[in-house]
């Protein structure tokens, strides 16, 4: 399978200079690829860098060193050094971020905030509302709430509106930041038929996974940030 | 939407500079400006974002620098160098500018109807009953009763005004829209309701917008690019998440760490 997404020498470090301009380095090195339908799982303890890497691809962090190389039809793109318009582009029709945290926007019913990404990229409206609403459905997601705005849903129900949200449109890079921390059983299955569906579509996929039941299902490689590990200056 | 990704800016700015006497209001402001494209620009009082906003728009003449936009037939244009009658009508049919206070861009003693009708006459339209129902349409799409269509904006809320003030704005779909605050001063259930329409307004009609305001929430919702100004000038610029989730510029940190948490 080709790959999807390269990532060469890629460091990272935080200047913190409300406090005294202190330097918290957080991986240096990083390296390595992804190939099309392929889930690498990235492994490693809290403060190893896992999400830190994660957004660096996602261009929601800067990148300090290195390339982040990702494959567009017949092109490569540098996320490193790519203009805000580029990545908004990439973000658009080729990389999706599945997190837990869903950023509430106001008066926006659920399920149009799941549809919004597959409308973005040109889908009828009709069917990505259908396909929104088989999504919520999927997720357990009571139907009396798909008719309002999520500000006011649990937690649970909200990260599941995320989940829907993140896996409606077609990208060919998904970005998984722990989509089933806290799920029941239930649900965290479907996130596994929902990966292994988007693995039979050729989808590249990087994830930060903890409960290891889901992480033995889906992953079919795993890379240790821990060797990433970068130094203090 | 549709030509978010077009190749070609809509504004260039290039060196832009203002004085006020020896003093600096904003300083060597250079950037682009896409179709499509929502631009924040924040910072705290007196860091330049209203002079800059203001030289941009043509209200206020910079001392150095140059602006240039890209005209409706395709051309770029110097907009220092348009005729008077060029740079007003512009300004009337081709821009918009939303004001913090609704009674700077309004019109305080018509009705609610003749300020949506009046942006529509200065393109030409001469027809009562097509301005009248086109007022109707545009009340109706930032939530304004039909039946307030005779009313005059004193009679509404801050919130009301500030809604109609985007319908007079919007009406003649203009190409780039100049905000300045337009939520400052509104309670936050009011500022919430506004926040949404100008999101799904701006999405909807591709709009290019440049937004100053110092709520950096703001700017999150609404913007795909931030600049941040710090005595007159520009310290940091990228990605709206990019800046705010991982800042680089002490100002910058400082600013983002100060949000209040609810």
């Amino acid at each position: 399978m080709p790959v999807r997404l390269y990532l060469s020498n890629v460091g990272k470090s935080f200047t913190m200079h409300l406090q005294g301009g202190t330097t918290i380095p957080v991986v240096s090195g990083v390296d390595f690829s992804v190939d099309a339908g392929e889930c690498v799982v990235l492994g490693g303890p809290s403060g190893a860098g896992k999400s830190s890497i994660l957004k660096m691809i996602y261009g929601n962090y800067r990148c300090d060193q290195g390339q982040i190389l990702v494959t567009v039809a017949d092109e490569i793109v540098n996320v490193a050094d790519a203009e805000p318009r580029k990545v908004l582009q990439l973000r658009k029709d080729v990389i999706g971020y599945v997190s837990q945290f869903l950023r509430v926007i106001p008066r926006v019913p659920a399920v149009e905030v799941v549809a919004e990404p597959l409308i973005l990229q040109g889908a009828d409206e009709g069917k990505a509302l259908a396909k929104a609403r088989d999504l919520l459905t999927r997720l357990n997601v009571p139907e009396r709430l798909w008719g309002l705005p999520p500000a006011t849903f649990s937690g649970g129900e909200q990260q599941r509106v995320n989940i829907a949200r993140g896996f409606i449109a077609h990208y060919p890079l998904l970005l998984l930041d722990e989509p089933t921390a806290s799920l029941d059983a239930a649900n965290r299955a479907v996130v596994v038929e929902l990966v292994a569906e988007k693995k039979q579509d050729g989808v590249a996929m990087v994830g930060i996974l903890h409960d290891q039941d889901v992480r033995d299902k889906i992953s079919d490689r795993i890379v240790d940030v821990t060797s990433f590990r970068a130094e203090a200056a | 939407m549709t030509d978010f990704f077009n190749d070609d800016p809509l504004l260039q700015v290039n060196g832009v500079t203002r004085y006020y006497g020896d003093r600096i209001g904003c300083r060597n402001v250079s950037f682009q400006l896409w179709p499509g494209e929502v631009l924040a620009i924040v910072g705290e009082s007196g860091s330049g974002k209203t002079t800059l906003l203001n030289c941009l728009s043509t209200r206020l003449a910079p001392t150095a620098g140059a602006i240039e936009y890209r005209m409706r037939d395709g051309a770029m244009r110097n907009l220092y160098q348009l005729g008077e009658a060029e740079r007003r009508l512009l300004m009337r049919t081709d821009w918009g500018f939303v004001h913090q206070n609704a009674a700077d861009g309004l019109r305080m003693t018509v009705s609610a109807g003749a300020n949506v009708g009046e942006r529509l006459m200065a393109v030409g339209d001469r027809h009562y009953g097509h301005i009248r129902e086109t007022a109707t349409d545009w009340l109706g799409r930032v939530e304004i009763e039909s039946d307030r269509i005779d009313d005059d904006p004193r009679s509404f809320s801050g919130g009301m005004r500030q809604r109609l003030q985007i319908a007079r704005n919007l009406v003649t779909h203009p190409r780039l829209v100049f905000m300045d605050e337009p939520t400052g001063g509104l309670d936050v259930s009011v500022q919430a309701r506004l926040l949404d329409l100008l999101r799904r307004l701006v999405a909807d009609l591709g709009l290019s917008v440049i937004i100053v305001t110092h709520d950096l929430a703001v700017a999150r919702l609404l913007s795909h690019r931030i600049m941040v100004m710090r005595h007159g000038e520009v310290i940091e610029t990228g990605l709206t998440d990019q800046v705010l989730d991982d800042p680089r510029e002490p100002y910058t940190q400082l600013l983002v760490s100060s949000i209040l948490q609810v």
